[in-house]
């Protein structure tokens, strides 16, 4: 873990960052170097809003559980496009970590989850059921965020705080903020998380997003999923900068590079950034470094911008493959129950699929419906 | 009764809405220390103080984003741009996004806002202090947008904007801010957003306005009195959604209608008004609808010959009114 630290960063700050650092090094699992910091041993009783503790053993292993799941039913709706039953599809393999990791430090049902297009996992921590999912696949009725009128995945569910209202990147950065100035204006004690790309990290809503989050110090945490390309431009032509978070010190905010296939490390970043928000402090930029080992989209061809060498390097630190190891070397995991894992996913996928596909198409009976002002002029 | 400027309407409805519900709040550039460039927000920050009268930064596409944000979750906020001309940048945030809230979610979402905008011409303005954008805004299903022409109009319509559960648009015509003084009752009174305003009756000729141009359309009303012509005036203080009903009722009574906007003509609100009539009010026309709108160069320029001749003016009016009566 990296932490870039903006000179005006408190006290408090650095003593929770002190003890992410020191939380995560105990955790035996991340091994998280400073590259800059002003850190004092002052602490804060401020930054501890939260009763929530980093996951013990028994937590990594449901985690590694829902991760399983995820990488099936991602496998499953990449296959269903193949078979010409979902029309598009963004992968979320390699960015499964850091989503799971970032929502388990955040409270569901309650936080609100400023979410894009490659949010699988996301949406399946806060409790969207595989069914539920594969029916925004398949444009079929029951889909609950937009009533299959949208993109997969897209719509919103208010009561799991579930928002991705638009397929136009970077738009939502600036909505979720408003949702973080509302929050604050009511003084509720919401934490905001607003998942981007790298590539979204370029658009001037995410800098004019930032700006107003920073002066206002906003609950708000911008979680940047940097899969090193935005569809086939590299990072090297998205930025001249090394990193995102490195940008953060220009907003008077603190930025974390964290390694986003590692669960652990991202949890704690987010919890750290979760804390900071619900005490006043303001909004954290956290960097999850992730991979796509996928196509953008079942409608791009990656093999035209990227090597295979390329590709097979990037899953030698496949986020389930690096949980799976650790499970294994603590002795929490044994192939017995890896194999029982995979096989109950395959089995609520293949159940989700088949009510997915056998239900109904939506009726155009509510196509004016929801319509703002008079449909006809 | 008390006699009001359009200025001092607008800033009385925000500033009774702000009291009447905590969840309004205002936000843009300059609207705090400096009550707004036009003073629309004068003494809000010492009433409300900086949470709810929020100077931003200067940077649009995020006003309307993260007031967008705002309305998505509970707040009522109402937005202001500094100039319409630099409303450009909320157009993704607005048409993109705002618009599309309800419908995009099925009804688990709306977004009560109102993105406020002083716009218009005849101020010395220049090509980016002139700008009319009301059409852009207009073609969007999602959107409503209110350009009202009096203190009366200004702040019943306002109140209504800032309650509406969806995005409004409301442009004020920033000529009239201070030019326009009318009668605005004393207590409490709201005006449906929607319903366009007969401000004039005649049986003539009808003329389809909005914004400042009713005033100079009024006046031709006056001259062409001399010339035995009878005007009808209808102000349709709404351009989306367009009161249909108002501009067929007008049209079977008068028969002929000109329609007259600020804005340039081509593709603009007299094109879909022209529309309405010839699709459901073509039998009852005795003569040609014509529209008496801005020329179609890209702006208003700033020397005064150049920005009169692009102005409409109530000279203008009053030939189109006799030419279309002869026919």
């Amino acid at each position: 873990m990296i932490v870039h630290l903006a000179e005006q960063t408190s006290d408090h700050e650095n003593g929770a960052f002190e003890r992410a650092v020191r939380a995560a090094a105990d955790s035996g699992i991340t091994k998280p170097t400073i590259s800059e910091s002003s850190s004092t041993n002052q602490e804060s009783s401020k930054t501890r809003l939260s009763n929530k503790k980093a996951p013990d053993s028994p937590d990594l292993l449901s985690m590694y559980r829902r991760m399983v799941l995820c990488r099936t039913l991602d496998e499953r709706i990449w296959m269903l496009n193949r078979q010409g039953k979902a029309a598009i599809m963004a992968s979320s393999q390699g960015h499964e970590a850091g989503q799971i990791g970032s929502v388990e430090a955040l409270q569901k049902g309650y936080d609100q989850f400023y979410i894009y297009y490659r949010d699988l996992a996301v949406l399946l921590e806060l409790g969207l059921t595989p069914t539920e999912i594969i029916k925004g696949f398949v444009a079929k009725e029951g889909e609950p965020l937009s009533g299959a009128r949208q993109f997969p995945t897209h719509g919103a569910h208010p009561e799991y705080g579930i928002i991705n209202l638009s397929n136009v990147v970077a738009t939502h950065i600036p909505q979720g903020v408003g949702a973080a100035l509302s929050a604050k204006m009511k003084g509720e004690n919401r934490v905001v998380i607003i998942y981007f790309g790298d590539g979204a990290s370029s658009a001037g809503d995410c800098h004019e997003a930032m700006n107003f989050a920073a002066i206002h110090k906003l609950p708000v945490i911008f979680f940047c999923e940097n899969n090193k390309y935005a569809i086939s431009v590299p990072l090297k032509n998205q930025m001249a900068v090394g990193s995102v978070a490195s940008r953060a010190e220009g907003y008077g905010m603190p930025g974390i590079e964290v390694d986003g296939c590692d669960i652990m490390a991202v949890y704690e970043a987010t919890f750290e950034a979760a804390q900071r928000a619900r005490s006043g402090q303001g909004p954290s930029l956290i960097e999850a470094q992730v991979e796509r080992y996928l196509p953008h989209t079942s409608d791009d061809d990656d093999s035209i911008y990227r090597s295979q060498e390329e590709i097979e390097e990037a899953k030698k630190r496949d986020p389930l493959k690096m949980l799976k190891d650790l499970l294994y070397s603590s002795e929490v995991l044994d192939e017995e129950q890896e194999e029982l894992i995979n096989k109950d996913a395959r089995q609520i996928v293949n159940e989700a699929t088949e009510e997915a596909e056998d239900a109904p198409y939506p009726e155009t009976d509510d196509f004016f419906k929801h319509v703002v002002g008079d449909a006809s002029v | 009764m008390t006699i009001k400027t359009v200025l001092e309407a607008v800033h009385d409805a925000m500033q009774e809405e702000m009291r009447r519900d905590e969840t309004v709040f205002v936000m843009g550039e300059d609207i705090g220390a400096r009550g707004g460039v036009f003073l629309a927000t004068e003494g809000f920050l010492q009433e409300f103080g900086e949470n709810r009268v929020i100077d931003t930064p200067l940077a649009e596409s995020s006003i309307a984003g993260v007031a967008l944000g705002a309305a998505m979750h509970g707040m009522r906020p109402i937005a202001e741009i500094e100039f319409g001309d630099f409303i450009w940048p909320t157009i993704n945030q607005i048409v993109g996004e705002a618009a599309k809230v309800r419908y995009g979610t099925k009804g688990k979402l709306n977004a009560p806002m109102v993105l406020r905008a002083p716009h218009g011409g005849g101020v010395r303005g220049a090509l980016y202090h002139s700008q009319s954008v009301e059409a852009f805004f207009a073609h969007t299903p999602g959107l409503k947008v209110v350009t009202p022409s009096t203190p009366y109009d200004a702040k019943g319509l306002l109140k209504s904007a800032i309650r509406d559960d969806d995005p409004v648009i409301f442009l004020e015509h920033k000529r009239t801010y201070r030019l326009v003084r009318g009668e605005v009752p004393d207590d409490e009174y709201t005006l449906p957003i929607g319903k366009a305003d007969l401000k004039r009756e005649g049986s003539d000729v009808t003329i389809i306005t909005y914004g400042l141009m009713l005033h100079h359309c009024l006046e031709a009303a006056e001259t062409v009195e001399m010339d035995d012509i009878d005007v009808e005036v209808l102000d349709l203080r709404t351009v989306r959604p367009l009161d249909t009903d108002a501009i067929l009722a007008t049209t079977r009574k008068t028969g002929k209608v000109l329609i007259v906007h600020e804005d340039n003509k081509a593709l603009g609100i007299g094109a879909e008004v022209s529309a309405i009539i010839s699709e459901n009010a073509f039998e009852y026309l005795d003569g040609p609808v014509a529209r008496l709108a801005g020329p179609e160069i890209p702006a208003m320029p700033f020397a005064p010959p150049l920005e009169d001749m692009y102005m409409i003016d109530s000279e203008k009016i009053a030939n189109s009114i006799r030419q279309l009566a002869e026919y």
